[in-house]
């Protein structure tokens, strides 16, 4: 599309060139340099205040036996909370996303994804509050009942907490909900409509029509989603470190209060009173791990969306 | 299925049934629309009835409870009246539905809780006061309105001429280059990293000129950008690539040059899509509180200077209530709530607003 808009210049023998085409160009290439420029200059700012902490001696690092004993536990608590609000979203993100695009209504549609879209505008903070004071209330009787009933399972433990790693799971599905449900929803509305009613003019019901011709078009899309949601669920702070209550190390328990914290809560939890030197650079090299993990789950997610198709969550 | 298609015909396969059992709509019969309005009721007041047997209480585990009692109950009718592929599409339809549902519960559930907690608090004194010497009640949120204004337009500000820069260049002139293919990719990356590494980034750029510990508002801005700008550069791209080429040729045929073209012809039809765009990334951003709180900090009187000391935000201040709250706790709490209204009131009336532009000052298409 836009090498046609430059056939005019590029035809003509000796294209003009003013000031003003020169500026206009300039500024947009700089603009493009500066946004990359910007990421290596995260990962490189970030590797430079973290340098202290790394190099240091153990016992000077934040918690006084090394770098890896402190992140360590962090790491492991940001994967349990992802990966429990993943496992809640992405069931729910494909119900609503096949919702929005083969069941509702047609004039209906658009303003429902509009509604689930009203979801992703709430501010962290926010869900962080009302999950405290809602959520965890609310889910603190299913999790008694289970630590009476599940005990034997082995991520199930007493005393049940409002503040538990269950809860907080719970608030980050709903969190990273609206940008898996709108990858998928677009996806499910890219089917080849011939696709979709050949199956159905085969005599196929609905659900049949979407197994046979929505899910298998849009699995790689569905799997890209899934991971830009990983991809939030991993980074987010706030809500975390408002509902989660942090006392242990490496614990499988999921419904109790005594949890490891994850990187981003952790920073912001410690960050403002942190004492500059290994203490801060610690906090630093956490989330330069933090940044790294998640670079490579949104280039691997983003990777896969754009070698299907013209489209990103951030449209 | 292509392997299917490539053996040949003179030695056709047996037939395998597409779908397991042969019950079709035609011949068996259907459960009709009001049948199926009085299973929907019937599983209501069957949960309900559950529910206080067992002495549960709540709209949500009405809810739940109700959708479970349907899915098994539309189930057994379906697959007596219609068989098991259409009893299938029945629970799968309820399933699907019931998803949808449970994903408007969070939003109305943080609508009220913010409104009905928020309005105790939402008056004249918290709109004109600050923090500034007030030890319980009364004290209100001017200062981080302000501190929130001020960041984020300074923010918007820096970010909008970038991006939409960045746009122009992806879209008019870097054609399929390395650099432009390189640019969508990491711009899409960029819209994924986390808040508080924007945040630690923006403290460690100033650190290299101002020496480490300083809060200022403008450090908040920058981390701010970070997470702005990549949201107005693929909003502005997706809006500058509908502007028809035809404009652009009708405008070079005339002999305008490329940036007159660009400023003139392109950006003004792709306005109202780009300010819609922009609209919704600083309702993104004004929400914004992890980067906020180790860049900007916490204070509490006004402070409207942004290269000067800490400044207090609505959201910060929110969190603070919450987390450190004095005595009595009461007061405190009120507060946050009042401020979590005032931020929802912001970003959603910033929402309607971007809505109403792409549906009012959209360029008529002529068709």
């Amino acid at each position: 599309m836009s090498t046609t808009a430059q056939t005019p210049a590029q035809t003509s023998s000796k294209p003009v060139r003013r000031p003003g085409d020169r500026i206009f160009a300039g500024l947009s290439t700089a603009s493009g340099i500066l946004i990359l420029t910007t990421l290596v200059g995260v990962a490189g700012f970030l590797l430079w205040q973290a340098w202290p902490a790394i190099t240091a001696d153990p016992s000077e690092v934040r918690g006084g036996q090394g770098l890896l004993y402190y992140i360590g536990p962090l790491v492991y608590g940001t994967l349990v909370a992802a990966v429990i609000a993943l496992l809640i979203a992405f069931p729910l993100s494909i119900g609503i996303a096949l919702f929005i695009s083969h069941y509702a209504p047609r004039r209906l549609a658009q303003a429902l994804g509009y509604i689930v879209d009203l979801l992703a505008a709430v501010p962290s903070v926010v869900f962080g509050l009302w999950g405290v004071s809602v959520i965890g209330p609310m889910m603190l009787g299913i999790q008694a009942w289970s630590v009476d009933n599940l005990a034997f399972l082995p991520f199930i433990g007493g005393p049940a907490s409002p503040k538990s790693m269950l809860v907080t799971g719970t608030v980050l599905a709903i969190m990273i909900l609206p940008i898996m449900t709108a990858v998928n929803r677009e996806v499910f509305l890219q089917t080849p409509r011939l696709h979709e009613e050949a199956s159905l003019a085969l005599g196929a019901t609905r659900w049949e029509m979407i197994q046979q011709a929505v899910i298998p078009f849009g699995r790689s899309g569905v799997i890209s989603g899934a991971m830009l949601g990983l991809g939030r669920a991993l980074g987010e702070t706030m809500a975390v470190a408002i509902i989660l209550s942090i006392s242990a190390r490496y614990t499988p328990i999921i419904t109790s209060p005594a949890n490891p914290g994850t990187i981003a809560a952790d920073i912001a939890l410690q960050f403002p009173e942190a004492p500059t030197g290994p203490p801060l650079a610690t906090l630093v090299a956490s989330g330069l791990v933090l940044f790294c993990v998640t670079l490579i789950v949104n280039m691997t997610a983003r990777w896969i969306v754009s070698r299907r198709a013209e489209f990103s969550g951030a449209n | 299925m292509t392997t299917t298609q490539t053996r040949p015909a003179r030695k056709p396969l047996p037939p395998r049934p597409l779908f397991d059992d042969d019950s079709s709509g035609i011949k068996s019969g259907r459960i009709t629309r009001v049948q199926h309005v009085g299973i929907v009721v019937g599983s209501a007041v069957a949960a309900a009835l559950l529910l206080t047997a067992f002495s549960v209480l709540g709209p949500f585990a009405l809810f739940v409870t109700t959708a479970l009692v349907y899915l098994l109950g539309v189930y057994g009718v379906a697959r007596a009246v219609e068989g098991r592929r259409h009893a299938t599409d029945r629970v799968v339809t309820g399933l699907v539905t019931t998803f949808f549902l449970i994903a408007l519960a969070p939003l109305v559930s943080v609508v009220w809780t913010v409104v009905s907690r928020g309005l105790a608090r939402f008056d004249v004194e918290f709109f004109t006061w600050s923090m500034r010497g007030v030890l319980g009640e009364g004290g209100g949120a001017y200062h981080a309105i302000m501190g929130t204004l001020i960041i984020t337009g300074i923010t918007t500000l820096l970010s909008v001429p970038i991006g939409i820069f960045a746009a122009i260049y992806l879209v008019e002139y870097g054609g399929r280059g390395r650099l432009a293919r390189a640019l969508t990719f990491f711009v899409d990356v960029m819209t994924g990293i986390p808040s508080i590494v924007a945040g630690l980034f923006a403290v460690a750029l100033f650190t290299l000129f101002l020496g480490p510990g300083i809060r200022m508002g403008i450090i908040g801005s920058v981390a701010l950008m970070v997470l702005m700008i990549p949201v107005v550069v693929r909003s502005t791209e997706e809006m500058l690539r509908l502007v028809p080429n035809e404009l652009r040729e009708a405008s070079y045929a005339l002999g305008v040059p490329k940036w007159l073209t660009i400023s003139k012809v392109v950006l003004p039809t792709a306005a109202a899509g780009i300010a819609t765009g922009v609209t919704l990334a600083i309702a993104r951003v004004i929400g914004e509180t992890a980067p906020l709180l180790v860049t900007v900090g916490t204070t509490t009187g006004l402070n409207i200077n942004p290269f000067e000391g800490r400044m207090q935000t609505l959201p910060v201040f929110a969190y603070y209530s919450y987390a450190t709250p004095g005595i009595p706790r009461e007061a405190f709490i009120e507060r946050m709530w009042a401020s979590v209204l005032t931020l929802i009131l912001i970003v959603m009336t910033l929402n309607i607003v971007a809505r109403l532009i792409s549906k009012f000052f959209a360029p008529k298409t002529g068709r």
